[in-house]
């Protein structure tokens, strides 16, 4: 039988199916932040369990780290509870932290591939929605409330139902000003949030294959943003590439061994989905989200829609109160809507090739009066790389802040946030209600799309500068 | 977990789709360490004025909805981040029930494990359901898990699906690691396996 990528890994992984129960799946990597374990932890030494198998984990802290003044103790006390509370509780479980002081430090999905920790083929769980990230290297990768958290420690397996396939068909090649980032929201917009619900979204297509690795990742983080469970890109010569010495890949003979596995997972020609897309990605211009869920986005030369624009009653309404909350009239051009700060970072676009498109938007510029911009870098390694790359300078001197790792704004639990009102343009994932500030109004937009509206104060159409 | 036994409760009403897990928890209340106490942030930004005061226009407010165990609500509950804090903010808050016509993956699944049944129905039924709580606020339903069944006094009941394996650690308030345990030993055949087939994961 012709199988999808998924099923592949699905199979691979499936430890046992007892009539009338979720069917057990083995899970190979446990990634860890300081915000979903703690309670994890707590249960498992309540029930006296022991972590089945350490070397699976990976930690990080990233949530509620500062992104400034590092050396001075974390002003927030509960916050500064939970780091001390996750540094304890990888001690007595022998885990791999990388803490707020370790060089490795950074967003968990932004330090994982760079340590090569997740390969293709494996299944990857982290308490953490945008686990999906990890697709990009065609691993089947994907976020889990705390009680499986718990169960991953204790037993290394998952009850879990199986997804329906859903094959995301992106053909043609993208223009030079769009994104990863834009291809993500423009797919969004076209399924909605729910659009991916009960599905594994597999990404194919030439504009797919064309994108870099931190391309892929940027595309695959944002599965969840579509209701997916994961997002998965078939391995290629990019993906061998990428991973080949780093500090977790396999070497020697492991490597050669390893290359077959990888090359027999795509999904077999002629496999079937359950459902698929079709997106042109010529068509897919520069995006901006302009209400409170990342459905609610139109192309840069678009304008603000009315809620009668709408013939679903339900999208109707959830238009009009995105409208009152993020406080704009239908009609209003895109690129007339003006920003108070812009935030460069995250898990979606806080890597290296992120912070390099920036800086060449942002290179002679200055931030516009009234705008506060920050630029945070997805881990040290990305912060490091961008200083002997002298990026760090284009921002300084342009005006911007340039931070230490961390998620930051993209949900603001560390102090980094929106005051009531403020408007940004935020290269992070999600434009909820309160994401970045009780009252703070989020448009999503790529690193480059975020960089011009730094300098102009309001969003542009990157295509005309 | 408590066992789920057959209840009458009041059923509140929340008309409003896309209810994503920044709303039903914010951030600000992420920082604890333990499982419990969240009830009180529970809808937090749309529940209290900036002064800390009830919103009275939110409709969990109105005092007729205070001792509601069924929450009825609009499409994609639960959408967003994976945090399980936004169900346990749910059950400390005192919901036991969810009926919508669907949710996010990962909040569906962190409610079971929280004793909280998520009733699915559809898009017709609810809103019979949300009739009925419009013109008797207040009303309650009766949810009996054992024979998938919703009754209302208004005739509007259903009987609903569920995957009898979650339906029945629900009922028995089963602790589902203790579940995965009893095949301990064919966890550590699988291992043993993967461990001859890719060697270089286990390096």
């Amino acid at each position: 039988m012709k199988k999808t990528m998924y099923e592949k890994i699905w199979d691979s992984h499936l430890v046992i199916e007892v009539p009338g129960q979720a069917p057990l799946i083995y899970v190979d990597r446990h990634l860890m932040h300081e915000v979903t374990s703690p309670q994890a932890f707590e249960g498992l030494r309540l029930s006296g369990r022991k972590v089945r198998n350490p070397h699976s984990i990976l930690a990080t802290m990233d949530h509620c780290v500062p992104t400034k003044d590092r050396d001075l103790p974390i002003a927030d006390p509960i916050a500064r509870k939970q780091i001390e509370v996750m540094a304890e509780n990888c001690r007595e479980n022998g885990l791999n932290l990388y803490d707020m002081k370790n060089p490795n430090n950074g967003v968990i999905h932004v330090v994982v591939p760079e340590h090569g920790f997740v390969h293709p083929g494996m299944v990857v769980v982290c308490g953490d929605s945008h686990t999906a990230t990890h697709g990009a290297f065609g691993a089947l990768a994907f976020g889990i409330g705390t009680s499986e958290v718990e169960h991953v420690m204790a037993t290394q397996t998952l009850p879990q139902k199986k997804s329906k396939t859903m094959l995301v068909q992106v053909n043609g090649k993208l223009s030079r000003y769009s994104s990863a980032k834009d291809i993500a929201l423009a797919i969004i917009g076209k399924i909605g949030t729910a659009g991916g619900t009960g599905h594994v979204i597999e990404y194919a297509g030439e504009a797919i294959k064309d994108l870099t690795m931190e391309g892929r990742m940027t595309l695959c983080n944002m599965a969840i943003e579509a209701g997916a469970r994961a997002g998965l890109i078939a391995p290629d010569e990019k993906t061998y590439e990428y991973l080949k010495g780093r500090e977790f890949a396999p070497k020697g003979a492991s490597w050669d061994q390893a290359m077959a596995y990888w090359q027999s997972l795509p999904s077999d020609e002629g496999a079937v989905f359950d459902t698929v897309i079709t997106l042109n990605a010529e068509e897919i211009e520069p995006q901006v989200s302009w209400g409170t869920s990342p459905e609610q986005v139109i192309g840069v030369n678009g304008t603000v829609p009315s809620p009668d624009s709408f013939d679903n009653e339900g999208k109707r309404k959830a238009c009009e109160s995105a409208l009152a909350y993020m406080g704009l009239t239908p009609d209003t051009k895109i690129t007339d809507i003006p920003i108070d700060l812009v935030f460069i970072g995250s898990c979606t676009n806080g890597r290296i090739e992120d912070f390099r498109i920036a800086a060449e938007v942002t290179k002679g510029t200055k931030v516009a009066p009234g705008v506060k911009a920050i630029a945070v870098p997805g881990s040290y390694h990305v912060k490091h790389q961008a200083e002997a790359e002298g990026l760090d300078k284009i921002f300084l001197d342009a005006g911007w802040e340039w931070r230490d790792p961390g998620c930051s704004m993209c949900l603001a639990m560390n102090g980094d946030e929106l005051t009531k009102g403020q408007r940004s343009a935020s290269t992070s994932n999600r434009n909820f209600e309160g994401r970045q500030g009780k009252g703070g109004r989020t448009h999503l937009v790529s690193p480059a799309m975020a960089a011009a509206a730094a300098a102009a104060g309001h969003f542009v159409d990157i295509r005309k500068l | 977990m408590e066992p789920y036994k057959k209840h009458e409760s009041i059923a509140a009403l929340m008309n409003r789709s896309n209810v994503d897990t920044d709303q039903i928890i914010p951030k600000q209340f992420l920082k604890k360490v333990e499982r419990s106490g969240f009830g009180a942030h529970l809808f937090h930004d749309w529940r209290f004025n900036d002064d800390g005061s009830d919103n009275p226009d939110f409709e969990l407010n109105k005092p007729v909805f205070k001792d509601a165990k069924i929450l009825v609500v609009g499409d994609n509950f639960g959408c967003g981040s994976s945090r399980e804090h936004a169900p346990w903010a749910i059950a400390d808050y005192g919901f036991n029930t969810i009926i919508s016509t669907s949710y996010a993956d990962i909040f569906y699944n962190n409610c079971f494990k929280n004793g909280i049944l998520p009733i699915v129905v559809s898009a017709e039924q609810l809103d019979k359901l949300m009739a009925e709580i419009n013109a008797n606020e207040g009303v309650k339903f009766v949810v009996d898990l054992e024979n998938k069944q919703v009754t209302t006094p208004a005739g509007n009941g259903f009987s609903f699906e569920i995957d009898p394996f979650r339906q029945g650690n629900l009922l028995s308030g089963l602790d589902d690691i203790g579940l995965t345990l009893i095949h301990e030993d064919k966890i550590t055949a699988y291992e043993q396996q993967h461990k001859q087939t890719y060697p270089w994961l286990w390096v």
